[in-house]
This record gives C-alpha cells, sequence and structure tokens, in this order.
C-alpha cells in the first residue's frame, strides 16, 4: 500500500515534470479554452442577465473541453518508446499508474482552470471572485471528476484507432450528471441568486457521490485494463 | 438445440405481443386522464425494463470476463447491450410522442429523461469503440470496462423519479405506489413478457453471429500463421 502511494507520487512527479518541462497539452489546452471562450462570446450576443444565467454553463463547457485535451495525453504519453509497457511491468501497482496519472491530469487542468478564469471574468464581464472559497471547492471537485473519468477512458482508448475522437464521444455523456452539478452551482455562485444558493448543497453532495463511485470503480478495475 | 430456442422464444414473444396487443386495442378502456394515448405505456415502460435487465446481464457477464477470461462472456455482453440499447431508443422514442401528446413538448429536460438519454448515449459509445479496437482480448477488456462504468448510470436513471426533493416533468413511478388500476396490470406485465421474450431470441441471434464471427477469425488467423 505504501510502495504504491510512493510509486503513484513518483508517477505524478514524473507526469507534471515532462509536462511543464515540454509544455505539449497545456499550451495546447490552454489557448484552447481561451479559442473556445472567444467563440462563445461570437456564438451568443447576451445581454447582462442572460449572460449570467448562462454563466456556470459557459465555463464548465470550455473546462471539459480543455480536460479531455489533457486526459487525452494522459496515457498516449507513454507510447513512444514502449514507455505504457515498461510503467505496466514495473512493479507499481496498477492503481498506483492511476493514480499518478490521475492526480497529474488533475494538477495540470488546474493549472489551465486557474489561467483561463481571469480571462473568462475579462471577456464576459463576470465577477467571479465573491465566493471563492466555495469556488474553489466546486473547482476541485469537478476537476477531480474529469481528471478520474478522463483518465481512466484514456487507459481504455489508449491503443485504439481514432483515439482523439473516441475519448470525447466516451467521456462527455459519462461526465453529464458531474457537469450538471458543476454547473449549478457555478451559476449560483456567479449570479447569487438566493434560491439557487440554498440548493448549492445537494448538487455538491452529487458532485461527491459521483467522484467516489467512479474513483473507487477506476481505481479497482484499472488493473484488468492496464495489462492487455 | 440453439436454433430451435431461438425460434421458439421469437414466436412465443410475436404471439405475447400480438395477443396482448389485441387486448390492448380491442378491449382495454380508455384511461380517464388521457384518453387513448396512455395505451403507449404498454410499450413504453417494458421497455425500459427490458432495457435495465439485459443491462444488468451485460454488466454481470462483463464482471465474469474480467474475473475469468472466457470470450463467451463478452459475446453475451455485446448481445445484451445491442438489444438492450435498441430498447432504450424504442423507450426514449415512445416517450417523446407521448410527452408531444401530454405535455405539448417533445423532450424535457429533466433528470429522469436526461440521464435516459445520457444511458442510451454511454452504450451507443460503447457499441462504436467495440470496432476500434482489432486486438480480440483488448476489445473485450475494454468494452467490460465500459459496460462495467456505463452501468452506473442506471441506477441514477431508476432513482430519478423516486428522489425526495428532485422535481421531474416525467411522472412517479406507477407500479410500487398501486396507481396503475388493475384492469391494466395484465396487459402491463404481458407486454414486459413479449419483450423479454423478443430480446432473449435477438440477443442469442446476436450471441450467435458473435460466436461464429470470433471461430472464423480465429480460422483466418491460423491460416495466416502458415
Amino acid at each position: 500500500m505504501r510502495a504504491g502511494f510512493a510509486a503513484a507520487f513518483a508517477i505524478a512527479r514524473k507526469d507534471l515534470q515532462t509536462e511543464l518541462r515540454t509544455r505539449e497539452s497545456l499550451t495546447a489546452s490552454l489557448s484552447f479554452s481561451l479559442v473556445i471562450l472567444v467563440l462563445f462570446s461570437f456564438a451568443f450576443d447576451l445581454g447582462r442577465e442572460e449572460l449570467y444565467a448562462i454563466s456556470g454553463g459557459l465555463l464548465w463547457l470550455v473546462y471539459s473541453f480543455a480536460g479531455a485535451l489533457i486526459v487525452n495525453r494522459s496515457f498516449a504519453r507513454e507510447l513512444p518508446n514502449d514507455c505504457l509497457d515498461v510503467l505496466v511491468s514495473s512493479p507499481a501497482p496498477g492503481w498506483a499508474i492511476f493514480l499518478g496519472k490521475t492526480v497529474a491530469a488533475f494538477f495540470l487542468l488546474l493549472i489551465v482552470e486557474l489561467v483561463s478564469l481571469p480571462f473568462f471574468g475579462l471577456f464576459y464581464n463576470i465577477s467571479w471572485w465573491q465566493s471563492p472559497g466555495t469556488l474553489l471547492l466546486v473547482i476541485f471537485l469537478a476537476t477531480w471528476g474529469i481528471a478520474v473519468v478522463g483518465v481512466a477512458f484514456s487507459a481504455v482508448t489508449v491503443n485504439i484507432r481514432l483515439r482523439e475522437l473516441m475519448l470525447p464521444v466516451l467521456l462527455y455523456p459519462m461526465l453529464i450528471p458531474l457537469l450538471l452539478g458543476a454547473i449549478g452551482t457555478t451559476t449560483a455562485l456567479f449570479t447569487r441568486d438566493p434560491e439557487a444558493l440554498k440548493s448549492m448543497g445537494s448538487s455538491i453532495q452529487l458532485m461527491i457521490v459521483f467522484n467516489l463511485i467512479y474513483t473507487s470503480l477506476s481505481l479497482y478495475i484499472v488493473e484488468f485494463i492496464l495489462i492487455v | 438445440m440453439r436454433e430451435k430456442l431461438t425460434y421458439a422464444l421469437g414466436i412465443l414473444g410475436t404471439l405475447v405481443m400480438l395477443f396482448n396487443l389485441n387486448t390492448i386495442f380491442g378491449d382495454l378502456p380508455d384511461e380517464a386522464m388521457q384518453g387513448t394515448i396512455f395505451r403507449i405505456i404498454f410499450i413504453h415502460v417494458p421497455a425500459a425494463i427490458n432495457a435495465d435487465i439485459f443491462l444488468f446481464a451485460a454488466l454481470c457477464a462483463s464482471v465474469a470476463f474480467l474475473a475469468k477470461k472466457n470470450f463467451l462472456y463478452d459475446s453475451i455482453s455485446v448481445a445484451c447491450i445491442e438489444v438492450a440499447t435498441m430498447l432504450l431508443l424504442l423507450n426514449l422514442v415512445t416517450g417523446s410522442i407521448w410527452g408531444r401528446n401530454q405535455w405539448g413538448i417533445w423532450w424535457a429536460w429533466d433528470l429522469r429523461m436526461t440521464s435516459q438519454l445520457m444511458c442510451f448515449l454511454l452504450y451507443l459509445g460503447y457499441l462504436l469503440v467495440r470496432p476500434a479496437i482489432a486486438e480480440p482480448t483488448q476489445r473485450a477488456t475494454m468494452s467490460a470496462f465500459i459496460s462495467i462504468f456505463a452501468f452506473a448510470d442506471v441506477p441514477l436513471v431508476l432513482m430519478a423519479i423516486r428522489l425526495p426533493n428532485v422535481k421531474t416533468q416525467h411522472p412517479g413511478p406507477v407500479l410500487e405506489t398501486g396507481n396503475l388500476a388493475p384492469v391494466y396490470q395484465g396487459p402491463f406485465a404481458l407486454g414486459i413478457l413479449a419483450l423479454f421474450l423478443l430480446g432473449t431470441a435477438l440477443v442469442l441471434v446476436r450471441l450467435h453471429q458473435e460466436t461464429s464471427r470470433r471461430e472464423i477469425d480465429s480460422l483466418r488467423r491460423e491460416l495466416h500463421s502458415f
């Protein structure tokens, strides 16, 4: 168990270090999310009220698009030089590899989100900093969910044709409950609508339950899918 | 033997279906509030129930595959999911027609409908990913994984109209609350039985196809190895 966590930590550190050095998916994902933000501003010509009403949805669509780019590389990064085979045949248990990769993807996605959040506020004129603590909690929860499910499917799709196309097809429907919760809470936090703020608790619960189910499920079955 | 069983189930299912349709359209009285359109319940709900039954069977087969690595389980899983996806589509389409008639809209984004659509999309993803994986063991393992992951949505669909503080456009459960009049209960049960028999027949057909395909694949591989 302890060795597993050490291995997970090492893998997470390796992934983060490689990514921070090469900035392959980080820059791509970041610029992509900015492009999407600009595109959305063309697509919807809205008044202030309406803009606030859809703000959470806008933000999380951008984040989930960016997330797909990040997790797509998670296992694909190991394909050159057969690194994946080496990882799998190393003494590190499957769940540790998965956990390490998930933690790395979580932090990478977090960086993208925190950098693009001010741009979102700037482009759409939305005051997002009104309750930073709760917003951060929502971002943490939803980002962890995207990372867990995304990395799990990244492991599933790593060896198949049309990997980049198949991952979103599987990932987005799976993320719907999580995104529903995240969008609801984020919109409530931006609009400060008292009615919506009151029902925030159940959305946060939904996200926690989602994370618990999929994290435990993935940690348990990932062993089987990595071996083949 | 299997062929005979498939035919028997198919014929039996068709007969039950025809008998039931005759009762539904000929003998049953119109529902007090909704009139004729109410009869769609005898397709709409049985389709959902049977879809969940086959999805559960697929889940069990997927777990069994991961545990035993026997390809028969993979075939069972894909056969069940294909039939279940079709039933989910039937459920969504009939529900949409019913909604248009009763609510005036084809679709509402409430939790019940959203989670059911999500369920359909997840299993559609399963069926899309399968052909993209060339290596059989890998295909079977990945499929089992997706099947297990996707099944986590099924309890959500079931819970969606039973949660205390969720408002849905979709009506609440009618079965366990006794809100279904006794005269409708017989055709309702037969509706479930008919789709189950037909679905099982289709699963057996698909199972047969999958097994023969696997045999042909292995023969082809043997041929190429010389």
